[in-house]
């Protein structure tokens, strides 16, 4: 903690930062590290690979999608931590799980030869990967987010794996355009008190400043055990980047 | 021949013609970038005689870039003589999915051997393989080969880097291990091994040696099959050390002379929209591509080591061949330029997501401006007289910027320039 901040620092996890990295999800690191600098927030930063150990505690967890291979390669190992993770899920830590990521966040993930990939459960949702030659969910996606402070999210889809919800789950937001979990029911992620999975890139965090503000704030009341408001900033070019790429999945839909 | 890869393959293929001219041959190109079926019909079809065949000259030669997910279905079709293996970076993924299916792709184009010969015949594995040794993901695709395979690489400790990027595409063995590098030269292509299986990087038969990257020309000592030549070229930063380097090792395969590489090497120039340079007025202008992540860390890479002030006009387009998803950019490590404190304009069609980018690896853009000629207006006042704007710029958003410089320059356009 440096002396004029007036918050502890932030304990951030980033989850095989190194193998499930292959789609820029490192920007929602990237935009958090920017953002709490912002607020004067100090950030403790902890990279957890395979084989490496989960520190005690975390106010923030991070894990980005990977190729099925790389999925293959951590499932195990993520899901001997489900019951870490589960624990600090129902200690309000926030969490953010995109895409693969979401996947092994929830129950299972069949992938597209008919094995079963375990999960960490931390929502109540499952994976299905169609054949190989199954067509993918790609392209621009815009939802409106059930949290009312988020609003609209925007970003980019590209997945194979349809997911469903369990009763007990929660979409995290209503496609506009786009695919979603499942191109079915019009769900898009899942959140679980202050965890969100979602197959959005973009990186998502960047230009949805709002999410990025949800979740600072998440992080904060979790570390420091007590509701926290943080101050409304400036967000020049993301609100832009938000706004232009919306325009396009909306632009984009309509051409079907 | 034909030349694939993530990157590369345009001045790649423009080096192996220029030193195919140089030995006397009489090369056959498809237009750069136009490097699918249909790119490469157009090429032979504007060479076909009034009876529709090719003139079958002794000295006739096809060279032909194709698109890495291309290749499979037109490799029987092509029978190439050689087959060039750049590198494998992950790239447009909304287009070909993931990294290791183009990879899947080209193991079974490979495995399947040519047409009217029974399977595990010998003979039907009559393409000879050119192989970056130094990307894991090419340097397998020789593995238990059949064919006749000639490997090129680096080998200078001195020009890598000093830490992994962040884009690193090959991170495990086909048996599980992480790879373990000696050497990393750009994202996972490097000096590699693997402790649990003696899997490494396959001796080079062509390697580059005292490479020095300078600002607007690289010089190495070619080691092509024993025989060391000096070579210089006016392009910059180690990935085009490699194109350089694939095309000796292509011309090598096909017996020319060591000393005739270094001499085409040195006159070849530089291809359409590839560190292209225009003169406007006092000021010059380059333009350099880059539409993934391991091209633009490169690109970074080279402007970083640049002389000079760093003025840096970045274009982002989202068309299709840019790649719908811009996300990518959040995989470079635009932050290697932040030291240097460059004047960064931004625009494309995607100005507003690329000027978060760059705010957000601590490069506040002076200018974000939509419009192409206005943009590179506002660009151009941020460059003092006698120095140099740099343009960073997706495919589309080349070829506009390009035909915008072209233009101004009073030099060719791209249809004159490629025609």
């Amino acid at each position: 903690m440096t002396a004029a901040s007036p918050f502890p620092p932030l304990r951030v996890v980033s989850l095989y930062p190194d193998v499930m990295n292959v789609y820029a999800d490192r920007g929602n690191l990237i935009a958090i590290r920017s953002r709490a600098a912002e607020h004067g927030i100090g950030l403790d930063e902890f990279d957890v690979s395979l084989d490496d150990p989960l520190p005690e505690e975390a106010d923030l967890v991070l894990i980005g999608g990977g190729q099925d291979r790389e999925q293959q390669r951590i499932a195990e190992e993520l899901s001997g931590r489900g019951d870490t993770l589960r624990a600090w899920a129902e200690d309000d830590t926030a969490m953010l799980a995109v895409c693969g990521g979401f996947q092994l966040f929830g129950r299972w993930y069949r992938d597209k030869h008919g094995a079963i990939l375990p999960g960490a459960a931390v929502f109540d949702v499952t994976t299905v990967a169609p054949g190989p030659r199954g067509p993918r969910a790609v392209g621009d996606i815009l939802i409106a987010s059930e949290l009312p402070e988020v609003g609209e999210v925007v970003g980019f889809e590209n997945h194979a794996g349809r997911t469903y919800l369990g009763p007990a789950a929660r979409p995290f937001g209503r496609v506009l355009n786009g695919r979603g979990n499942n191109a079915a029911d019009g769900s898009e992620g899942a959140i679980y008190r202050q965890a969100i999975g979602t197959y959005l890139h973009g990186s998502v965090l960047p230009k949805n400043p709002k999410l990025l503000e949800h979740l600072l704030a998440a992080a904060l009341t979790h570390r420091l055990g007590r509701p926290v408001e943080l101050p409304s900033l400036e967000a020049p070019y993301a609100n832009r980047a938000h706004d232009a790429a919306a325009a396009i999945a909306r632009e984009r839909s309509a051409e079907g | 021949m034909t030349v694939t890869g993530t990157n590369g393959k345009t001045t790649t293929a423009h080096l192996l013609a220029a030193i195919l001219r140089e030995a006397g041959l009489d090369p056959l190109t498809n237009h750069a970038g136009s490097n699918m079926e249909r790119g490469l019909i157009a090429a032979l079809v504007a060479e076909a005689g009034p009876a529709g065949g090719l003139d079958d000259r002794d000295q006739r030669i096809g060279v032909f870039e194709v698109d890495e997910a291309a290749l499979p279905p037109l490799f029987r079709e092509l029978r190439p003589r050689l087959a060039i293996f750049l590198n494998l970076f992950r790239d447009q993924l909304d287009r070909y999915g993931e990294v290791d299916s183009v990879a899947i792709g080209w193991h079974s184009m490979l495995a399947a051997g040519s047409p009217d010969t029974a399977p595990g015949d010998v003979g039907a594995f009559t393409t000879q393989l050119v192989l970056n040794a130094d990307d894991p993901n090419i340097a397998l695709l020789g593995e238990g080969s059949p064919r006749t395979v000639t490997t090129f690489g680096v080998d200078d400790p001195e020009v890598a880097l000093h830490s992994a990027p962040h884009a690193s595409d090959a991170r495990f063995c086909p048996n599980g291990t992480r790879y373990r590098y000696d050497a990393i030269y750009m994202g996972h292509v490097g000096i590699w091994h693997c402790d649990c299986c003696g899997r490494s990087r396959p001796t080079l038969d062509v390697s580059a040696r005292s490479v020095i990257l300078e600002t607007d020309r690289s010089l190495a000592t070619f080691a092509i099959g024993g025989t060391e030549v000096a070579v210089e070229f006016p392009l910059s930063g180690l990935y085009t050390v490699y194109n350089a380097l694939a095309a000796a090792a292509s011309a090598h395969a096909l017996g020319v002379a060591p000393e005739v590489i270094a001499r085409a090497l040195s006159s070849a120039g530089a291809p359409f929209g590839r560190q292209e340079r225009f003169s406007l007025g006092d000021k010059t202008v380059r333009v350099l591509l880059a539409k993934n992540p391991a091209g633009l860390n490169e690109v970074i890479r080279t402007l970083a080591a640049s002389e000079g002030p760093v003025a840096v006009l970045a274009m982002l387009n989202d068309g299709i061949q840019d790649g719908r998803d811009v996300s990518w950019i959040y995989d470079a490590d635009l932050e290697m330029l932040a030291p240097r404190r460059p004047e960064v304009t931004a625009s494309g069609d995607r100005a507003d997501d690329f000027a978060l980018r760059w705010r957000l690896a601590g490069i506040e853009p002076r200018a974000v401006v939509l419009d192409t000629e206005t943009a590179l207006d506002a660009a151009l006042d941020a460059v003092q007289p006698g120095h140099r704007l740099d343009v960073v710029a997706t495919y589309t958003a080349m070829l506009d910027v390009r035909e915008a410089l072209a233009r101004r320059a009073g030099v060719a356009s791209y249809w004159e320039a490629t025609g």
